[in-house]
């Protein structure tokens, strides 16, 4: 086969195609959120109302913000033990809001029928707070001070997870007063 | 156009058009895969490849205890983050 374009010409060309490709992953690249950066304002509706971090953060609580999908088997296993911290923690000053990444609300609902939840839910259809908080794992889990900043990140929940992810919410809520 | 023309042209059309079918399957590999939150499809059942899902979880761990690598079977540790 005759190659039409010159050998200088060909190495521009595939310059070119690496720099396209290089700059279309890159911005693809979402930023996580990591631990001491302050967490992105989330708003949403939820069964029981509005849900937001700002509600939480006036009242000076912390937050343990929780993403999940009625598909997710780990999630559901977290459920029970969010009901746990839930009645524990609760009137210590812990709020939870799990937020379910759904893009059909009916799919969150039929999950909390069958997988009832004593903390606050909030329906995120668009898959945009997962997105802007960069959740690379299902479930992922993140505990904020209520000055508004991210202190713990979990991702994935297995059930021996439970302890000591109880122990770091309880550390870190002991370490910095309310 | 006469036709030595025509013929002098020709490599380089064809070379275009295939640099234009090349473009749209290397754009395939660019695409962004779905997010951890964005897997409520591949979850579902009908999403599997087998139609037995303990014959399923045996044959995984087979394939895990042997290979050393495991996942890229449906959601589960495919990015789930969960195994």
């Amino acid at each position: 086969m005759i190659w039409p374009l010159s050998l200088s010409r060909r190495g521009r060309a595939a310059r070119l195609v690496a720099v396209a490709v290089f700059a279309a992953l890159a911005s693809h690249a979402a930023l996580a959120v990591a631990v001491g950066d302050d967490a992105p304002a989330l708003s949403l509706g939820g069964p029981q109302g509005s849900i937001s971090l700002a509600a939480a953060r006036s009242k000076g609580e912390w937050t343990y913000l929780d993403f999940w999908a009625s598909w997710c088997g780990p999630c559901k296993q977290s459920f029970p033990w969010m009901n746990d911290m839930h009645a524990k923690y609760g009137n210590k000053g812990l709020r939870i809001i799990a937020v379910s990444v759904d893009t059909r609300s009916a799919d969150a609902d039929r999950f909390l029928a069958s997988n009832p939840a004593s903390f606050a839910i909030a329906y995120d259809t668009t898959g945009d707070t997962p997105r802007r908080y960069g959740v690379k794992a299902m479930p992922t889990s993140m505990l904020i001070d209520p000055s508004g900043r991210v202190v713990l990140i979990h991702a994935g929940f297995k059930p021996d997870d439970r302890s000591a992810l109880e122990d770091a919410i309880k550390t870190a809520m002991s370490r910095t007063p309310k | 156009m006469t036709s030595s023309r025509l013929l002098y042209r020709a490599p380089t059309r064809i070379a275009l058009l295939l640099l234009a079918l090349a473009s749209q399957v290397i754009s395939g590999c660019a695409m962004q895969p779905p997010q951890a939150f964005e897997k409520g499809n591949l979850a579902k059942r009908e999403m599997t490849l087998g139609s037995d899902p303990l014959e399923d979880a045996f044959n995984q761990h087979v394939y895990f205890s042997k290979e050393a690598a495991s996942g890229g079977t449906g959601v589960g540790g495919g990015g789930c983050g969960c195994n």
